[in-house]
C-alpha cells in the first residue's frame, strides 16, 4: 500500500510538472482527482482495509492528496500567468498609429473675433442687440444726423434698393432702433454685418461691425477713453500695444474720435471711431439730453482680427478656403 | 488736401519739425496722410546765366553756349533747347552731378563740340511736366547757387485728409488757424492791401434770390498780358498742391483759393455778351465746359450765365466759351460765395468735381469774397500787368450764412468731456480760433468766426475747447456704474451654442456674401422671388439671397476646387424675401418665412434668420482605420436632431416635402410643433448637373428661430419597477414608413410601452422583392408594479394584430 503511494504521487509529480497547458493541467486533475481518479480510487481501497489499519492508511492518502491538490494549484497558477501573458502579448498594437479620424469642425475667425469683443463688453453689463441688415434711410442715416445729400453721406458708399431701402453701411443704425424701444441706462454692443458699394485688395463690399452704445446720467469723453483704451488692451493682450484718440468727424457723435493702434512700434492703423452721442440723435429718439449723455463706438471687426490673428488679406474671410479657415479650430 | 510745409510756416512757425508738425495736426483732427520730400529728382543743379550764344558748326538744332556758373572760368556747354538766349538764367548740372538713373553727369562731345554740363529744363530736374525748353530764371536769381536752396525745393509736401466738417482747412490760412491754436501762437497775418482802382470800369451782374449764390464780387482788369508764363515760386507752391499752372490768370485764382479758401474765377471780359446773371438754369439747358465736355443742366442748378446762355456752371465749372487764353486782353474776377445746401451733389451729378466744387460743398467763408478780390488783383497785377477798376460787391444778406451765438456752460464741458478744464484753457482755445465770447456766471456767450460752419450747437464748441487743448492731454476714467440683474433664460437657445455644437459635430462655420449670383439662385428657389441691387459690385453678387444654400454650394465648390472632397458646413444668417407682385409679404411654401421674431422694416420685406448646412464627401476624414462611407441623409439628419434637443421637448419630425431642388426620393420638410420650419435632403442630381458640382451633397436649411425656442425642463419621478424588452420583425410594404409604424405601435400599445427601439431595417435576399423587414425592441415598465409574463404577451400580441390590419404587417420569424 506505501508502495502504491509513493507510485501514485511521484506518477502525479510527472504527470503535473508535464502539463504545458490549462487543458492538460485540467485533464491531470481529472485523471488524479476526478470521480474516476486514482486519488479517489486509492481513497476508495482504504475503506476495503481491515479497521484497524483505515486511519492510518485513510490519513497516508489524504496526505498524498493534498499534496497533489498543492502541485495541481500551482501548476495552475503558473500556467494561467502564462496564458494572461501570452493573451496580453497577442491583444499588443502600435500604439503610435493615429487616433480614429473624425471629421474636424470650427467656428469662423469673425464669430471668434464677435465673441470675444462682446465677452469683453458683457464683464462691464453690455448686452448684445441686433438689427435688420437691409435699413430704411430713417435709421441708417437721418435719425443719426445725416441730413440728404450731405458730404458725411458720401463716406459710406451705399447700397440702395430704391429711395428708402438700403443695405445699412452701419450697425449704428440699431443705436437708432435699441433707444427707440428702451430707456436708459442703457450698454449694447451691435455685433453684425454691414455693406459699402466698394471691393478691392483691402475693400470688402460686406464686412462686419460690432457698435457700442452707453448711455447714463453721466457720461463723459474720457469715459469713453477709458472703456476703449481697456478694451483693446485686453483684446490684444499685448505689453507693446500703443493706442491714440484723435479727434475726427461722424455725423451722430460731437466730440467724435478716431482710435489707432500701433503695435510694436509699427504704423498706425486704425480700429475704430467713437463719440459722444450727438444731442440730435437723442432728440431724433426723445432722450432728454440734459439728463443723459452717452457714448457710442463702431470697430470693424476684420480689421481687428487682421491684426490679432496676423490676417493679411481682408478677402480671406470671404474667400472661405479651408486651409484658411481651419487654422482657426484653436482659437475656439 | 496737399500742401506746402513752407508755405504754412508763412503763416505761422512752431518750433517743431516736420514729423512733430504732422503729430499736431493729426492730434488736431486733420489727420495726415502722408509726408513727401519735395526736391526734384536732380537735385545738385545751381542757378548760371547763359553769357553767350553761337552756333554750333554742325548742326542746326544746337547751339554751343558760354556759361557763368559762378566760378572763375566760363564753361562750354552744348545744348538743344529752343528757348536758349543770351542772358538768360537757367540751372546748370555742372559735370559729376548725379543723374536720375544714379550716374553722373560726364563730360561730352555733341557733334564734335566738347560740352562741359547740361542746361536743364524743368522735366528733367523733376519740377514739372513741360518740356518746352530749359528753365527761364528770374534775371536777378543769384548765379551759382544751388537751385534747391534758391527755390525753396528743400520742402515738404504734406497731405493731409480732412473729414467734411473742417471746410475751413481747405486752405492754408485755415490750417494755419489750427496750428496756431495748438501752439498757442499768433497768426502771421498777411497783410492784404486793397488795390486802389485805376479806372471807372465795371461790368453788371444780377443775382437771382432763388440761386446759390448769396454774395458776388466781381472787379474788371483791363490789359493784362497773358503771354507769360507764371513765376517758379507760384508754380511750385500750386505743384505742391497737386494743381498745374496754366496761365497767370488761372494760376492766381488758384494761389488765391489755396492760400485763403477762397475758389475764384477769372472771364475773359470780351467773351461775356452782355450783363452777367447768376440764376437758376432752364431745365435741358446745355453748356460746354471748360474741358470741352457738353452738359444738360438740371432747373435746381446755379449757373452763371450772360445774353447767350450758360456761361458756367456756379462755384464748380467755367465754360468754354468765355475761358482766358494767351490772347485775352480784359478779366472779369469773379469771387462768389454759393452755398453749400445749393451745390452739394451738383459735382457728382456733372461728374465734374473740381477744387472749387468741393470747398462750395463744405462751405466757404462768407466774410472771404472781397478780401481774396483784392489779393488776387495784387498778385495778378504783378504777373500779368493790366489796370483794375472799382471792387463790386452784390450781397443778399440775410442768406449769409453766419452762425449765431451759442451759450457755452461751464458744467456742460466738464459733464460731456469727464474733467474740469480751466477757464483760462477754454478762452484761449476760443481766442485762438477766432471764437467771439462773453463771460457770463455759467460759462461764455460764443459766436462762432464766419469761417466755421461746424460750430452750431454747444457740443460743437466743447469739442473745440478738447481737440484744441489735446485728446492726447486727457485721462481716461470709467464712468460710475451701478449693476443690476438681468435675465438668464432658458428658455432660449443662444446662437452661438447652436454653431458650437455644429462645430463639435464637424461642422466648419463659413461666412458668405448676403447678395449672390441670380441664376444658380433661380435653380436653387425658383418659387422665392429675390431682391436685386440697383448698383451690384458685380453680377456675380447681384441679387439678396433667399436661400443660404447659394452660399454653401459656392464654398463647396472653390474648395472642391483645391482638391478638397469632403466637408461639412454652415452658416447662419439672414435670408431676404422681398414681397410678392401683389404688395404683399413673400410666403414660403417649405420653411416657413414668418417665423421668429427678426426685426422688420416693413410689412412686406422680410429679413429672417437662417441655418443651413451641407455635407459631403465621406463621413469620416481618410484614415488606417476608416470606412469610407459616404455621408448621407441620416448623418444630417442626425445633427438636426441634435440641434433640436437642445430646444428640449419641442415636437420634432420629418415630413415628406416636394421642394425641386431636393432629390425626390432622399428629402423632407423639417417641421417643428406643426410648423414647416426648415427642409433636408440630397440636392436634386438634376440641379447638381445644371450648377456644374461635381458632387451631389446632403443639404439643410431652416429657421434659426426654431432651434433656439427652449423649455424648461420638468423632471419626472422615475420607476423601480424592472423593465421588460420584447424584440418583434415586421414584415411591410416598402412604402409604409417607419413613423408610420412607430405611430401605429405607440397608439395600440398600453400605457407602460415606455420606448420603442428600431434596431434593425432590412431590404434583400432574405424578404420578399418590395417587401422591408424592420425590428423593433418593445420596451415596457410600469411605474408602481412588476409586469406579469402574460400582459406583456397580451399587448405585443395587441400591438402585431393592428400593425397587421392597418399596416398590412407580418411577423416575421
Amino acid at each position: 500500500m506505501a508502495l502504491d503511494l509513493d507510485k501514485l504521487l511521484t506518477d502525479a509529480q510527472s504527470l503535473i510538472a508535464q502539463a504545458d497547458s490549462l487543458d492538460e493541467i485540467e485533464a491531470a486533475r481529472v485523471e488524479l482527482l476526478g470521480k474516476k481518479g486514482r486519488l479517489t480510487s486509492a481513497l476508495k481501497a482504504v475503506g476495503q482495509l481491515p479497521k484497524e489499519e483505515k486511519p492510518a492508511a485513510g490519513q497516508a492518502v489524504n496526505h498524498v492528496k493534498q499534496t497533489v491538490q498543492g502541485l495541481l494549484d500551482a501548476r495552475h497558477a503558473v500556467l494561467d500567468n502564462a496564458a494572461l501573458a501570452e493573451k496580453l502579448s497577442q491583444d499588443a498594437i502600435d500604439i503610435s498609429l493615429p487616433g480614429r479620424a473624425s471629421a474636424a469642425g470650427g467656428l469662423h475667425p469673425i464669430t471668434l473675433t464677435i465673441e470675444r469683443i462682446s465677452a469683453l463688453f458683457a464683464q462691464l453689463g453690455f448686452d448684445v442687440a441686433l438689427g435688420p441688415e437691409i435699413e430704411d434711410d430713417y435709421h441708417n442715416f437721418e435719425a443719426l444726423n445725416f441730413p440728404a445729400h450731405h458730404p458725411a453721406r458720401a463716406m459710406h458708399d451705399t447700397f440702395y434698393f430704391d429711395a428708402n431701402r438700403l443695405l445699412r453701411t452701419h450697425t449704428s443704425s440699431v443705436q437708432v432702433r435699441y433707444m427707440n424701444s428702451n430707456e436708459p441706462p442703457m450698454r449694447i454692443v451691435v455685433p453684425g454685418r454691414v455693406y459699402r458699394c466698394d471691393s478691392d485688395q483691402t475693400h470688402s463690399p460686406m464686412f462686419h461691425q460690432v457698435e457700442g452704445l452707453l448711455v447714463d446720467r453721466d457720461v463723459g469723453l474720457t469715459d469713453l477713453m477709458g472703456h476703449l483704451e481697456g478694451f483693446l488692451k485686453l483684446f490684444f493682450d499685448q505689453d507693446d500695444c500703443e493706442i491714440r484718440f484723435r479727434p475726427s468727424y461722424f455725423p451722430f457723435t460731437e466730440p467724435s474720435t478716431e482710435v489707432d493702434i500701433r503695435i510694436g512700434g509699427g504704423s498706425w492703423m486704425e480700429v475704430l471711431g467713437a463719440g459722444m452721442v450727438h444731442p440730435e440723435v437723442f432728440k431724433a429718439v426723445g432722450i432728454d439730453t440734459e439728463a443723459f449723455t452717452g457714448y457710442a463706438f463702431g470697430m470693424g471687426v476684420e480689421r481687428l482680427a487682421m491684426l490679432r490673428y496676423g490676417v493679411e488679406d481682408l478677402r480671406q474671410f470671404f474667400e472661405n478656403d479651408m486651409r484658411f479657415l481651419q487654422q482657426f479650430h484653436q482659437a475656439g | 488736401m496737399k500742401f506746402s510745409e513752407k508755405w504754412l510756416r508763412e503763416w505761422v512757425n512752431p518750433p517743431v519739425d516736420v514729423e512733430q508738425l504732422a503729430d499736431q495736426l493729426t492730434y488736431l483732427g486733420l489727420e495726415v496722410d502722408g509726408i513727401e520730400s519735395s526736391k526734384p529728382v536732380m537735385s545738385d543743379v545751381v542757378v548760371a546765366r547763359v553769357v553767350d550764344v553761337m552756333p554750333h558748326p554742325d548742326a542746326d538744332r544746337l547751339r554751343v553756349c558760354e556759361v557763368d556758373n559762378g566760378t572763375s572760368d566760363l564753361l562750354q556747354i552744348v545744348c538743344g533747347a529752343p528757348n536758349v538766349r543770351r542772358g538768360m538764367v537757367t540751372a546748370l548740372a555742372n559735370v559729376g552731378c548725379p543723374m536720375p538713373d544714379g550716374k553722373k553727369l560726364r563730360k561730352s562731345k555733341l557733334r564734335g563740340v566738347e560740352s562741359n554740363g547740361m542746361l536743364c529744363s524743368g522735366s528733367e530736374i523733376g519740377l514739372s511736366d513741360e518740356n518746352d525748353g530749359i528753365l527761364d530764371l528770374d534775371e536777378n536769381a543769384p548765379v551759382g547757387e544751388s537751385l534747391i536752396h534758391y527755390l525753396e525745393l528743400d520742402d515738404n509736401i504734406i497731405d493731409i485728409d480732412l473729414t467734411p466738417d473742417r471746410g475751413d482747412c481747405l486752405s492754408i490760412r485755415g490750417i494755419a488757424r489750427d496750428v496756431c491754436a495748438r501752439n498757442d501762437l499768433p497768426l502771421q497775418l498777411h497783410e492784404i492791401t486793397p488795390i486802389a482802382q485805376q479806372n471807372e470800369d465795371t461790368h453788371p451782374v444780377r443775382l437771382s434770390s432763388s440761386s446759390a449764390c448769396a454774395r458776388y464780387v466781381g472787379r474788371v482788369i483791363k490789359d493784362v498780358d497773358m503771354h507769360t508764363d507764371s513765376p517758379i515760386w507760384m508754380s511750385e507752391r500750386l505743384r505742391r498742391s497737386g494743381v498745374r499752372s496754366i496761365n497767370p490768370a488761372v494760376d492766381v485764382t488758384n494761389y488765391v483759393m489755396l492760400e485763403l479758401g477762397q475758389p475764384m474765377h477769372a472771364f475773359d471780359l470780351d467773351k461775356i455778351q452782355g450783363e452777367i446773371q447768376v440764376r437758376l438754369a432752364a431745365s435741358g439747358e446745355k453748356l460746354t465746359l471748360l474741358d470741352n465736355r457738353e452738359v444738360t443742366l438740371t432747373g435746381d442748378t446755379t449757373v452763371i450765365a450772360d445774353d447767350s446762355g450758360a456761361i458756367g456752371i456756379a462755384g464748380i465749372m467755367g465754360g468754354a466759351s468765355t475761358a482766358v487764353d494767351l490772347d485775352t486782353k480784359n478779366i472779369f474776377l469773379e469771387a462768389a460765395l454759393f452755398l453749400p445746401e445749393h451745390i452739394i451733389g451738383k459735382p457728382r451729378q456733372y461728374a465734374s468735381p473740381s477744387e472749387s466744387s468741393h470747398r462750395f460743398e463744405r462751405g466757404v467763408d462768407p466774410a472771404l469774397q472781397a478780401d481774396a478780390m483784392e489779393y488776387a488783383t495784387g498778385i495778378l497785377m504783378n504777373l500779368a500787368g493790366g489796370k483794375p477798376g472799382p471792387v463790386r460787391d452784390w450781397q443778399d444778406a440775410p442768406r449769409l450764412p453766419l452762425g449765431k451765438p451759442v451759450q457755452v456752460r461751464r458744467s456742460r464741458l466738464s459733464r460731456l468731456i469727464g474733467i474740469d478744464i480751466s477757464d483760462e484753457i477754454v478762452e484761449r482755445v476760443f481766442t485762438r480760433l477766432g471764437i467771439k465770447f462773453q463771460k457770463n456766471d455759467d460759462g461764455w456767450r460764443a459766436t462762432p468766426p464766419s469761417f466755421r460752419y461746424d460750430l452750431r450747437i454747444e457740443e460743437d464748441f466743447l469739442e473745440e475747447v478738447a481737440r484744441v487743448h489735446g485728446f492726447d492731454q486727457l485721462p481716461r476714467t470709467s464712468p460710475e456704474h451701478r449693476p443690476t440683474f438681468r435675465p438668464v433664460a432658458e428658455t432660449s437657445v443662444p446662437v452661438i451654442d447652436i454653431k458650437k455644437l455644429l462645430a463639435h459635430r464637424g461642422y466648419q462655420e463659413v461666412v458668405t456674401y448676403s447678395f449672390v449670383e441670380p441664376n444658380q439662385l433661380e435653380k436653387l428657389r425658383p418659387d422665392l422671388p429675390a431682391l436685386p441691387l440697383p448698383n451690384p459690385i458685380s453680377v456675380d453678387l447681384s441679387v439678396m439671397r433667399t436661400t443660404l444654400i447659394s452660399g454653401l454650394l459656392d464654398t463647396m465648390r472653390r474648395n472642391q476646387s483645391r482638391q478638397l472632397a469632403s466637408m461639412r458646413l454652415f452658416e447662419t444668417g439672414l435670408r431676404f424675401l422681398p414681397g410678392n407682385e401683389e404688395g404683399g409679404a413673400t410666403s414660403d411654401d417649405h420653411i416657413q418665412s414668418n417665423h421668429g421674431d427678426d426685426i422688420q422694416i416693413d410689412d412686406v420685406l422680410q429679413q429672417q434668420s437662417m441655418l443651413a448646412g451641407l455635407l459631403v464627401g465621406e463621413h469620416q476624414p481618410e484614415g488606417w482605420n476608416s470606412d469610407g462611407r459616404e455621408t448621407d441623409f441620416f448623418d444630417a439628419k442626425a445633427d438636426i436632431e441634435a440641434l433640436f434637443a437642445r430646444a428640449n421637448g419641442v415636437s420634432l419630425s420629418f415630413e415628406s416635402s416636394d421642394l425641386a431642388m431636393l432629390h425626390p426620393g432622399q428629402r423632407a420638410s423639417i417641421v417643428c410643433d406643426g410648423v414647416k420650419v426648415g427642409v433636408l435632403g440630397q440636392l436634386n442630381p438634376e440641379v447638381q448637373k445644371t450648377l456644374n458640382l461635381s458632387q451631389t451633397p446632403i443639404v439643410f436649411e431652416l429657421s434659426l428661430a426654431a432651434l433656439s425656442k427652449a423649455k424648461v425642463t420638468q423632471a419626472v419621478r422615475l420607476s423601480r419597477q424592472p423593465s421588460v424588452r420584447r424584440d418583434i420583425a415586421l414584415l411591410v410594404d416598402e412604402a409604409v414608413s417607419h413613423e408610420s409604424i412607430l405611430a401605429c405601435v405607440s397608439k395600440n400599445g398600453p400605457d407602460w410601452l415606455t420606448s420603442i427601439k428600431t434596431f434593425d431595417v432590412y431590404q434583400g435576399e432574405k424578404v420578399e422583392k418590395g417587401k422591408k423587414s424592420i425590428a423593433l425592441g418593445l420596451i415596457m415598465q410600469d411605474f408602481s408594479r412588476t409586469l406579469e409574463e402574460s400582459e406583456v404577451e397580451q399587448a405585443v400580441a395587441g400591438i402585431m394584430e393592428a400593425a397587421t390590419s392597418e399596416l398590412g404587417a407580418v411577423l416575421r420569424v
